[in-house]
């Protein structure tokens, strides 16, 4: 099988997750070659022929669209996988209609011949198998391993036609930063805390814990959190002693931001909630009850 | 202005899923519908284009799907938009992004729709292709993802979502097509008067063989729960004996300090 993988830059450098679309091509053991958006300092390691042009021309999703398509017409690949990112998202389906192929988005696995993904936000999953002779494919961040290859690419350079319709006027970056990174308990709150004055609970065990308030996306988006608290693809990537997910279904983008949480206390009604797949403890209780008595609990021995 | 709004009536998030005689997706019986949140958003944010003064504004609202999503369509009429169309299809479940996407693009082809909304994807399949792949069809410019949107005379300032909290802001001119991520606005809740009018509403009905819905690129099939996590520890009973044995089993680990703090 003939892989083009589509690497990504972000701010200047290259995206940590695209060693995952390496480990993806590992797992299909396919040959290997990859086409970039922008030139990065650094290119990725590994042999094959790599395309690429010489500057970078973030924002343009057309002319990235037409980056691709050129590299895919002088390499012929099988198959074209991307992220499943904002990049992914915008130029993967332009470049399967181009192709005339099928495209799977949010593939976290292989299934003999098929390919895995998530489904009904994240309790389900589903095989997806491609009807083309060519596919592309979105690769789930967070799904496959990630891998070191050796090697030097052939790089060749590639360019293509900017886009008029669309002007680009710049990048906000997001306010009153937080750093949950070096945190060593995280207590967040999820959908399923109901409102923003359960908020207060969530937060009276963190402090109880010593540690700081997360949040899953539909918090932040409702207004109940600052943004800047978010875990997850979209938001930050944590690694504490403990976490504890408070109403937090688990879709799969919150579950790879907190993958490397050291213990993992769920707190959930719905017991088939896919955050059990990561949990240690799953304790199936209402909110309203049990966070009270977990804070006082601790508060006893302080 | 000619709007057109793509909306998909999905099951309620928290229901169980049970998959169905084909395994290729689950058992509607017993399931509660509603609209995806994402075109919510969607439909949310082309009334308030509507409402916008100044702006002389028509709303289209269009969903795939068998009967039952005639309910959803009325719910976005409740909402504010002017006009409904479904395409009875009772095979939607079974379409792929790109049938889905070619009977929407058949549908809009030719009506001179100047902006055309949908949600960035769908909660059930999450494939976050149909927008995109409706833009190519017709031919117009496509953002995903947008948070925000401003209109000023002919051009759109939209700021679309990146990773880590960035976004980055971008200007274009009609037509257009967008995709809605969370959090672009908070959708509101119909009036008692709407609903009651929404409900009289004539809605024109098609056919996918109106539109054509094209061959599918994928199958899918499988449909199935997560493998269980063996590991994970399911604690059930009264709140305080609950977390006494969270308590009991964090000792054990070594991740509370007899103090209380997490070391």
């Amino acid at each position: 099988m003939k892989l083009m993988l589509v690497g990504e830059i972000r701010e200047g450098a290259l995206v940590a997750e695209v060693a995952e679309l390496f480990g993806f091509a590992r797992c299909l053991d396919a040959e290997v070659s990859m086409v970039l958006g922008g030139a990065a300092g650094d290119f990725p390691s590994f042999n094959g022929r790599l395309y690429c042009p010489d500057v970078e021309n973030a924002f343009d999703m057309t002319y990235h669209k037409r980056l691709v398509l050129d590299a895919v017409e002088r390499e012929q690949p099988d198959t074209v996988v991307f992220l499943h990112s904002s990049y992914g998202w915008e130029v993967a389906p332009r470049v399967a209609f181009a192709m005339q192929a099928a495209q799977v988005s949010g593939v976290t696995g292989i299934d003999d011949g098929g390919y895995v993904v998530e489904s009904c936000n994240g309790k389900m999953r589903r095989t997806v198998r491609p009807l083309t002779t060519r596919a592309v494919l979105t690769i789930q961040p967070g799904a496959f391993a990630a891998v070191a290859v050796d090697g030097t690419p052939e790089v060749i350079a590639i360019d293509a036609e900017p886009d008029s319709v669309i002007e680009f006027l710049g990048c906000i970056q997001p306010e009153q930063e937080i750093d949950l990174s070096r945190t060593r308990a995280i207590v967040s709150a999820g959908r399923g805390v109901g409102s923003a004055d359960q908020i207060d609970l969530v937060r009276a065990l963190a402090d109880a814990l010593g540690g700081e308030i997360g949040a899953s996306r539909p918090v932040v988006d409702a207004g109940w959190l600052e943004r800047s608290r978010q875990v997850g693809t979209s938001g930050q990537s944590v690694s504490p002693a403990l976490y504890v997910a408070c109403g937090i279904s688990g879709a799969i983008q919150h579950l790879a931001g907190m993958k490397g949480s050291g213990f993992v206390l769920a707190v959930n009604t719905d017991r088939d909630a896919p955050i059990g797949s990561v949990a240690d403890v799953l304790a199936v209780a209402d909110l309203a009850e049990f966070l009270p008595a977990m804070t006082a609990a601790i508060r006893e021995r302080q | 202005m000619n709007i057109l709004v793509c909306i998909k009536q999905v099951p309620d998030m928290e229901g169980r899923f049970v998959p169905d005689a084909s395994g290729s997706w689950f058992e509607e019986a017993g399931h509660v519908w509603r609209m995806n949140e994402y075109d919510a958003c969607a439909v949310e944010e082309a009334v308030r284009l509507k409402e916008a003064p100044g702006v002389d504004a028509r709303v289209t609202v269009l969903s795939i799907g068998p009967a039952r999503v005639v309910e959803t369509i009325r719910k976005a009429l409740a909402l504010g938009c002017d006009n409904g169309v479904h395409i009875d299809d009772p095979a939607a479940a079974e379409r792929d992004p790109w049938q889905i996407a070619s009977m929407i693009a058949g549908f809009a082809a030719d009506r001179g729709f100047d902006l055309v909304f949908t949600g960035i994807q769908s909660e059930d399949r999450g494939s976050a292709q149909v927008g995109v792949l409706v833009a190519e069809q017709l031919g117009i410019a496509c953002v995903t993802g947008i948070t925000s949107l401003v209109l000023q005379d002919d051009s759109l300032t939209v700021e679309r979502e990146l990773e880590k909290g960035r976004r980055c802001q971008l200007r274009l001119k009609l037509p257009v097509l967008l995709t809605c991520q969370l959090g672009l606005n908070t959708p509101r809740y119909p009036t008692l008067p709407n609903i009651m009018k929404s409900k009289r509403s004539v809605l024109t009905v098609l056919r996918p063989e109106d539109t054509g819905a094209g061959e599918p690129r994928v199958s899918s099939e499988a449909f199935r729960p997560h493998e269980r996590n063996m590991n994970v520890v399911v604690l059930e009973g009264d709140a305080s004996t609950l977390a006494l044995q969270v308590l009991a089993l964090l000792d054990e680990r070594g991740i509370i300090s007899a103090q209380g703090g997490v070391r």
